[in-house]
């Protein structure tokens, strides 16, 4: 696994401390309920157990039962209550134990949260978080990224951060923000890596793309847990010669074209890495926005690197076949360099 | 209870039922005119629930209406004119024309808080409304409705069950009007009384005729006033029918003739006029007086709502999202203080306190026996038995029984900030 730095999009170092992605994500927790009172933690398991993987732990102890809420397992009564909630002027976090389990509150979610703002005028300022992804043998129920279902619901901001930092900048800003934000978090990720984070309070903005290596050949957008794949590849591609432009979505909506689209106008070649399902994955957003904005830039098709169009297989033999990996990145991105 | 009514206080819910009725009645002849965009739907024979409901409620207690509770809104202060621009998709409409019915609400002013047409959501969301004026300390009650239909649905077990749970200060009116579109309560429930339901999530209920205006009041007021006491949440069955169909396009065929019949013998405002005027309340002139205010507002009210022009089409693109303070201030309105909830006195040990069994706590700290792949596994020992988790202790800990007023007291004491109002 590859170490990333924790340094700020504009690469900056800091002097804080290094810290593992779930620490990251425990500490923007506990400082933004710190910060706000009006901020509070509901989950299943998130009080006296510290939730599944262990991110609330010690949220109980410090702020009490009122903030932190261990819930009946009920995906719609928890986000349906942390809407009303949020009506109130209150800026609840619900946990998903895991993301998969999102799905059991999908109405509340995309027609009742994600449409209160435009109909009449009710903001919902709440955050549902939740660990995501594969690579951890977790089985079919236990490894979604159902994030595309998400980002075509207008009204919802989608977060899927690959770093320390941006894990913590940006679940402080999600809490700040006056809209609902799905915040996913790739477990594959949870212990595996450390990064540095600021001493201080700091966000890192919603809907900003991050550069992760600059490169002129070939652009590989990627987030989450694929970020790390495709940065793996980018250096086994610098050996051959071809310098890949990485690019961190972050944010999958809004998503950030500008980003996009400056990196594709200079390499003319865009590889699209995720670890979602093909059909109706995010790669052919890009696609067609790259056909709609930047068809005379591109020199080659548009290329993906994803997960096949199933679910999540169980054996570590199927599922490795199942995900992408560095291998997959740099094979696609050769392919793409020599058009 | 009747003795606490003035008679203001009756000659209000006379009126607002009158408006309720004669608002809808205006409706169909806006919706034969073709002036009504989408569907309408009538309460008509309900009206007795929605006003004696929602008068129960103070000015800073929160409801959610339903499809059929244009009358709960008329109580709570909205302007008929809003109902009618909603029905007709005007600019002037509380959602300026995005959304239609009884589809709109007020978070600042009102507390009412927007339907959306799947059935039961509302539930865990008035239920997340209670637990907030809570923990704000506002000693506020949320109410919202379901038809004998909604009832079904998942939603309505899992934010019930999570209201009760959480002891939360929530009224849930039950409206059982015999029919869901063309499916008799029948195919829907297999029980003659649904306020049963209560018994399964551990709450109280009541069961009131939905067509006497007063029992219906006089119910909601009790069961307000137990909700706000911190008694929990309180589901109130309202017996009544639906005398339209489903809506306006829907001749109802499927109701049989004797049904119809012996509802509409039973009409809650002829009722309720005999009621009124067996106790002298209400005289032949005291009625023309409610009944010419209420058209010569509704005429004012409909001349509105007919010049409000429809939205700019441009419109549409707007406002899906919040764009921060510019757009709304969001603040929580206060009412204890915040020292209670933050640290240091907010902290509490992490424990459950299981009454009987004494005290278990969480995993220690250690990670949870669910890592997968090559992340280290959780270190088991003795004193964080995952099976604490799911309330189970070992046989051998069954001693600790021996002192159930201690752990009770503990257990009492560890529940108090849950509970607190």
């Amino acid at each position: 696994m590859p170490k990333t730095n924790g340094a700020g999009p504009n690469g900056s170092a800091s002097n804080g401390t290094q810290v593992t992605f779930l620490e990251a994500i425990k500490q923007a927790m506990f400082e933004e309920m710190e910060r706000d009172p009006a901020v509070i933690l509901m989950g299943e398991d998130v009080g006296v157990y510290g939730g599944a993987f262990k991110t609330s732990e010690g949220l109980l102890e410090r702020f009490g039962s009122e903030r932190v809420i261990d819930t009946p397992i009920s995906e719609s009564a928890i986000i349906g209550a942390a809407c009303g909630m949020s009506y109130c002027g209150l800026r609840p976090i619900c946990e998903m134990q895991f993301i998969d389990f999102i799905v059991c509150a999908f109405n509340q979610i995309t027609n009742f949260v994600a449409k209160g703002h435009y109909l009449w005028n009710a903001p919902a300022p709440m955050v549902i978080r939740g660990p995501s992804g594969g690579g951890v043998h977790g089985g079919p129920f236990h490894s979604a990224n159902p994030e595309m279902y998400f980002v075509h619901t207008p009204g919802l901001k989608v977060i899927y951060p690959s770093t320390p930092y941006d894990a913590k900048g940006l679940l402080k800003a999600a809490v700040r923000d006056n809209n609902p934000v799905l915040f996913f978090e790739h477990k594959f990720l949870y212990r595996r890596i450390k990064g540095e984070v600021p001493a201080g309070d700091y966000t890192v903005p919603i809907g900003k793309a991050a550069v992760r290596r600059e490169g002129k050949h070939v652009t590989i957008i990627s987030y989450a847990a694929m970020m790390h794949a495709s940065l793996e590849a980018a250096e086994a591609l610098a050996k051959e010669g071809i310098e890949a432009e990485v690019i961190d979505l972050r944010t999958l909506l809004p998503l950030d074209e500008e980003t996009i689209l400056n990196s594709v106008k200079k390499t003319n070649k865009c590889l699209v890495v995720h670890e979602d399902t093909k059909t109706g994955g995010i790669a052919g957003e890009i696609a067609a926005i790259l056909f709609e904005k930047a068809f005379h830039d591109l020199d080659g098709p548009l290329m993906r690197v994803t997960s096949l169009d199933t679910p999540v297989p169980y054996a570590p033999t199927l599922e490795e076949h199942f995900l992408p990996n560095a291998k997959k990145v740099f094979s696609a991105a050769k392919e793409l360099a020599r058009y | 209870m009747k003795k606490e009514l003035t008679r203001q206080h009756y000659l209000d819910m006379f009126y607002y039922m009158r408006l309720n009725r004669a608002v809808e009645d205006m409706m169909v002849k806006l919706f034969r005119q073709n002036k009504i965009v989408g569907g309408l739907y009538s309460s008509l024979g309900q009206e007795a629930i929605s006003v004696g409901t929602a008068y129960a409620l103070e000015k800073k207690d929160w409801l959610a209406p339903m499809i059929r509770n244009i009358g709960a809104l008329l109580v709570k202060g909205v302007p008929p004119r809003d109902i009618f621009m909603q029905h007709m998709a005007k600019y002037d409409s509380p959602t300026k024309g995005k959304d239609g019915t009884s589809h709109f609400g007020d978070l600042d002013d009102l507390h009412i808080v927007s339907p959306i047409s799947m059935l039961g959501d509302l539930i865990p969301v008035m239920t997340g409304v209670a637990m907030a004026g809570r923990y704000l300390g506002q000693k506020i009650v949320a109410m919202t409705w379901i038809g004998d239909g909604g009832s079904s649905t998942g939603v309505f077990h899992e934010g019930l069950n999570f209201a009760a749970v959480q002891k939360a200060p929530f009224v849930l009116i039950l409206e059982n009007n015999l029919w869901a579109y063309s499916t008799p309560v029948r195919k829907q429930v297999p029980l003659e009384n649904l306020a049963d339901r209560a018994k399964a999530y551990g709450i109280d209920s009541y069961i009131v005729d939905g067509n006497d205006v007063v029992a219906v009041y006089s119910t909601a007021k009790e069961a307000v006033e137990r909700a706000r006491a911190g008694e929990g949440p309180i589901l109130i069955e309202a017996k009544s029918f639906r005398r339209m169909g489903h809506a306006q396009h829907d001749p109802a065929e499927y109701v049989p003739k004797e049904m119809r019949a012996y509802w509409e013998a039973r009409d809650p405002i002829a009722l309720y006029e005999k009621f009124l005027a067996g106790e002298k309340l209400l005289d032949a002139k005291g009625k023309k007086e409610i009944e010419e205010k209420i058209d010569t507002l509704l005429a004012a009210e409909r001349e509105f709502a007919e010049n409000s022009p429809m939205p700019p089409p441009e419109l549409a693109e707007t406002g899906v999202y919040c764009t921060g303070d510019d757009c709304h201030k969001i603040r929580a309105k206060w009412e204890r203080p915040i020292a209670e909830v933050t640290p240091p006195r907010s902290s509490v040990k992490a424990v459950w306190t299981v009454a009987g069994f004494g005290s278990g706590k969480g995993s220690g700290g250690v990670n949870a026996p669910i890592h997968f792949g090559d992340t280290q596994p959780a270190e088991h020992t003795v004193g964080n038995d995952a099976k604490s988790a799911n309330g189970r202790k070992p046989a051998a800990k069954v001693a600790a029984k021996a002192a159930p007023k201690k752990t009770e007291k503990a257990a009492s004491a560890s529940t108090s900030r849950k509970a607190r109002r």
